[in-house]
């Protein structure tokens, strides 16, 4: 019998800062994000793989925080809503939420803004099937998603017009 | 010298005051706060529906290295509840447990793996009871009393007659009847319910931080059940994730929280999973309908006669408000002469339901509107004609129950609806499986009659003038979302001239805000809104005559511009800044008020007990055309689009109020088609967001709003209701839709594919028989 580990060395980068813990091998991503690096801009909206408030993205790609292990993101570069806005000024997509009235509790939006960022990286201008597609695993209790659809779009439109890429 | 006009901040679409935070993840919601040493609080919660308590054996739990405190019922014998006449719930169950997921005990310890180790050490002997999970079987005879003092399980029983109903009945052409079930949903808020409680030994004092609608109700409930000094209470609310009524009384769960806190003296945070945020829902109950409507040819309504038996879960909570709405509510609408109703509020071995959204009205209104449409396809009158043939004879109108109404946009809806949709030219022609539907629905913009008879004001609004310049607004008003920090800034700002970003808001931290009894009812906009007008009114008074003192001029020729004084085109007139300095001389920082009360002819009638149930300064209407498309193969709908047309008064914030509007259509969606709880023995097994099946943004439809003002003569700049109107309108619109798409009627929500299937060869076996 292997015996049988509990901890684990994690070396992964947050939000481009470099970070190194030993964690436990239960630990989800999402608590390890929340409360060992006290980054809460996260949230935990359910038991599971349901809500897509957790929503961050791992190497680029969207992801569940919270059906990840902390322990499987060793090498990894994990970004959160903390790391979009830089200088403290929103990022488009952040500001197309605002203007647009994407959020309205705002507690599914962080990972909405994340699963759009993963999106725009991928597809810098999505269709509204595209937006909707991208957006499937996330849930909003609020808006109804006409204004979340709008302000990806704006937030879209805003970085073609402006000649940025995600 | 430049002109500098008043800014204006009514009526333009204003992204939310908070917004930033929101999007920046930086808001801070209850769970967010993970003070170092906080403990974690986990409950212990009955596994059976119904049962008598026999020991909660708690000894070994408390032995286990790491655990602080472990609580059971013993902890306090004081009942909480949001109704002074219904108080017979525990934070932590005593003598009895009444259904499957009631605390039963809590757990602080270090951390969760040790909380749950602990809670797995709790031994729980009872002895089991006879359960009941539907009306029928806890209204049954000889079925076993959930509570002694409810004798037969009818928490409330509601019966009134007004007008002539037999008559009616007996004048009519025609009378339809029906029978509807909608099934018990929830409101499946984003954020999970939480709390964070800080007990201070030292000073017995407690602060607790949680996610509610009613800040202050929880102040109450905490100093009742935990026995303290309401002054040795501090209730902050910080932001919180969505309400829907879920959180419009206080939760076992924050309850339980300060107690366990205490307990441990320590800080204990109790964050609940999406399960058991499910169990303690206070959602819709589940709701039977019968229904009765007599018309005459031409569509008049000449009576209506029906029950409503809702299945109330195990404690009243809301519950005889929600079925006196059920009842009051039906009037305000359309004319109505003669209406009896009968309503039943059952207890039942299940988790108790609440107020969300479109409190009590929404599955009444949907049966009638479902039967409306019926008469209309048998009379072959046009559905929005049959609506406009019933219109109320207003405004300035009195129901028969002796609601005011103040100011009516229905006509107006129903006119947008008809023309935007294309109604005339398209409904009838949809072809095969694709129909439009027509519904409306109206709520209240507050319950009006007083609820603390302590001599408070239903709303209290400061205003902190310092020597900066800024403006701070100190409200208990909740904001949960809905944007109301962003309404009373704009009322503020318009009223003083200024710019909103001369502003800040502090909302409902009991220690710095003016009470406010809390974001329910829809009462925020008119009531706090006013409030604000009248706070920002006496501040703008304070600061004329500061500028008469400073210009040695009269007050009364003094003109506010809001960044500029002046008294008349002679002198060079005072910046803000300047008449600010000149108030604050010699006084210092002011703080000033405002108030908001409500006329007492708008507290409802006398004429059955709970009449004031239902009477508001005003109500919102809705009118809204659905289209969709079925399925012929799996029976799935398919909503196309919808066009929501609401009359909310004045739209002080279009932004927000189509935010509003939309959510609602989108939460109504739900109901209609796809939500609804299960249980299996009293077990909820829809506990999940996937299994409970909220719509995703795959199925949500585009949704054209059209906003309709009727400026209500009392609202604030008019302003009514925005945000559970559209809710109520949208589920009869989409199963009207229904029928015209493939003729077949459904009663039951929601309309799942097998049920409309069921319905749909029920139908052709009928068609078949007749042929």
């Amino acid at each position: 019998m292997a015996e049988v580990k509990n901890k684990t060395n994690l070396s992964c980068t947050v939000n481009g800062r470099v970070s190194d813990n030993i964690v436990s091998d239960s630990l989800l991503l999402a608590d390890f994000l929340r409360e060992t690096l006290g980054l809460t801009g996260t949230k935990i909206g359910c038991d599971g793989g349901e809500c897509g408030c957790c929503t961050v993205l791992i190497d680029n790609a969207p992801q569940h925080a919270c059906l990840t292990l902390a322990a499987k993101c060793n090498g990894k570069a994990i970004e959160t809503i903390e790391s979009l806005s830089e200088e403290s000024r929103l990022s488009a997509i952040q500001r197309g939420f605002n203007e647009k009235l994407g959020a309205q509790c705002g507690f599914c939006t962080p990972g909405m803004v994340m699963a759009a960022e993963g999106l725009l990286r991928t597809n810098p201008d999505p269709n509204e099937q595209e937006i909707r597609a991208g957006l499937a695993a996330n849930i909003c209790r609020c808006t109804g998603y006409v204004k979340i659809i709008e302000a990806v779009q704006s937030a879209a439109d805003e970085l073609k017009m402006s000649g940025q890429a995600l | 010298m430049n002109e500098i006009k008043p800014s204006k901040s009514i009526g333009i679409r204003k992204s939310l005051v908070d917004g930033p935070e929101k999007v920046s993840g930086k808001a801070k919601y209850s769970s967010d706060f993970m003070p170092i040493g906080c403990l974690v609080g986990r409950i212990f919660r009955s596994p059976v529906a119904h049962a008598e308590i026999i020991k909660v054996d708690i000894e070994e739990a408390k032995l286990l290295p790491g655990v602080k405190a472990v609580i059971t019922g013993d902890e306090t014998d004081e009942p909480f509840g949001i109704l002074p006449i219904a108080r017979f719930e525990f934070p932590l169950a005593r003598d009895k447990v009444r259904y499957r997921g009631e605390p039963v005990a809590c757990v602080a310890a270090i951390d969760v793996e040790t909380a749950q180790k602990a809670i797995d050490l709790i031994k729980f002997k009872y002895k089991e009871l006879p359960a009941y999970f539907t009306s029928k079987d806890a209204m049954a005879e000889g079925t076993v009393d959930l509570h002694d003092h409810r004798p037969r399980n009818i928490e409330r029983e509601v019966d009134f007659e007004l007008g002539e109903v037999d008559k009616g009945l007996s004048d009519a052409d025609f009378v339809i009847e029906e029978s509807f079930n909608c099934a018990e949903v929830c409101q499946v808020q984003s954020e999970p319910h939480a709390a964070i409680a800080e007990y201070d030994a030292e000073r017995e004092f407690i602060t607790v931080r949680a996610s509610t609608q009613v800040p202050y109700y929880d102040h109450l409930m905490l100093a009742k059940v935990l026995k303290m000094d309401e002054a040795q209470i501090r209730v902050v609310k910080p932001f919180v994730g969505g309400g829907f009524g879920c959180r419009t009384e206080s939760l076992n769960v924050t309850l339980i929280c300060a107690l366990v806190a205490r307990a441990a003296n320590g800080t204990v945070g109790l964050t609940v999973s999406r399960e058991e945020t499910f169990i303690t829902h206070r959602g819709r109950p589940e709701t039977d309908i019968e229904m009765r409507i007599g018309v005459k040819k031409d569509g008049t309504i000449t009576a209506v006669d029906y029950t409503a038996i809702q299945r109330g879960g195990a404690y009243s909570g809301y519950g005889v408000v929600t079925i006196l709405y059920s009842g009051g509510l039906l009037f305000g609408l359309y004319d109505l002469t003669a209406v009896r109703y009968k309503g039943f509020r059952v207890l039942t071995n299940t988790p108790p339901p609440g107020a969300m959204r479109g409190h009590g009205i929404t599955n009444v209104r949907y049966a009638f509107e479902a039967l409306l449409d019926k008469i209309a396809t048998k009379l072959k009158i046009d559905a929005i004609e049959i609506r406009r043939k019933n219109l109320l004879k207003g405004p300035n109108y009195e129901t028969l129950n002796e609601m005011f109404i103040n100011s009516y946009g229905l006509p107006e809806c129903l006119d947008w609806v008809e023309k935007e949709s294309q109604w005339n030219q398209r409904k009838g022609k949809m072809g095969k499986f694709r129909g439009l539907g027509v519904a409306c629905g109206h709520y209240i913009s507050g319950a009006s009659k007083p609820v603390n008879w302590t001599g408070e004001p239903h709303a209290t609004v400061h205003l902190k003038l310092d020597w900066d310049g800024s403006i701070t607004i100190l409200t208990g008003a909740p904001e949960i979302g809905q944007g109301s920090s962003t309404m009373t800034t704009q009322c503020a700002a318009e009223v003083l001239g200024l710019d909103m970003s001369r502003f800040q808001i502090i909302t409902s931290d009991s220690k710095l805000t003016p009470k406010d009894n809390g974001s329910y009812s829809s009462r925020v906009t008119y009531m706090v809104g006013n409030a604000a007008i009248d706070a920002a009114t006496n501040l703008k008074k304070i600061l004329i005559e500061a500028a008469a003192r400073k210009l040695d001029a009269n007050p009364d020729d003094v003109e506010c511009l809001g960044e500029y004084y002046s008294a008349g085109s002679q002198d060079e007139g005072l910046t803000f800044n300047e008449v600010v300095t000149a108030a604050l001389e010699g006084t210092g920082t002011i703080t000033v008020k405002g108030n908001f009360d409500t006329l007492p002819e708008s507290w409802g009638t006398k004429k059955y007990r709970g009449g004031a149930i239902s009477g508001s300064m005003a109500y919102a209407y809705a009118a809204q055309v659905v289209e969709v498309s079925v399925d012929p193969d799996t029976a799935e709908i398919k909503v196309e689009k919808v066009w929501a047309a609401q009359d909310v008064g004045k739209a002080l914030n279009p932004l927000s109020v189509e935010g509003q509007i939309e959510g609602s259509v989108w939460m109504g969606m739900g109901q209609a088609i796809s939500e609804g709880t299960l249980y299996h023995n009293g077990l909820g097994i829809t506990n999940s967001m996937l299994d409970y099946r909220v719509p995703t943004i795959i199925e949500s439809p585009p949704i054209e709003v059209g906003i309709i003002e009727s400026i209500d003569p009392n609202g604030p700049f008019g302003a009514k209701e925005a945000g559970e109107t559209s809710l109520i309108a949208f589920i009869p619109a989409l199963t009207n839709a229904v029928a015209d798409a493939i003729g077949v009627r459904p009663t039951d929500l929601p309309v799942t594919p097998d049920k409309l299937m069921e319905l749909i060869e029920k139908n052709t076996k009928n068609e078949n028989s007749v042929t």
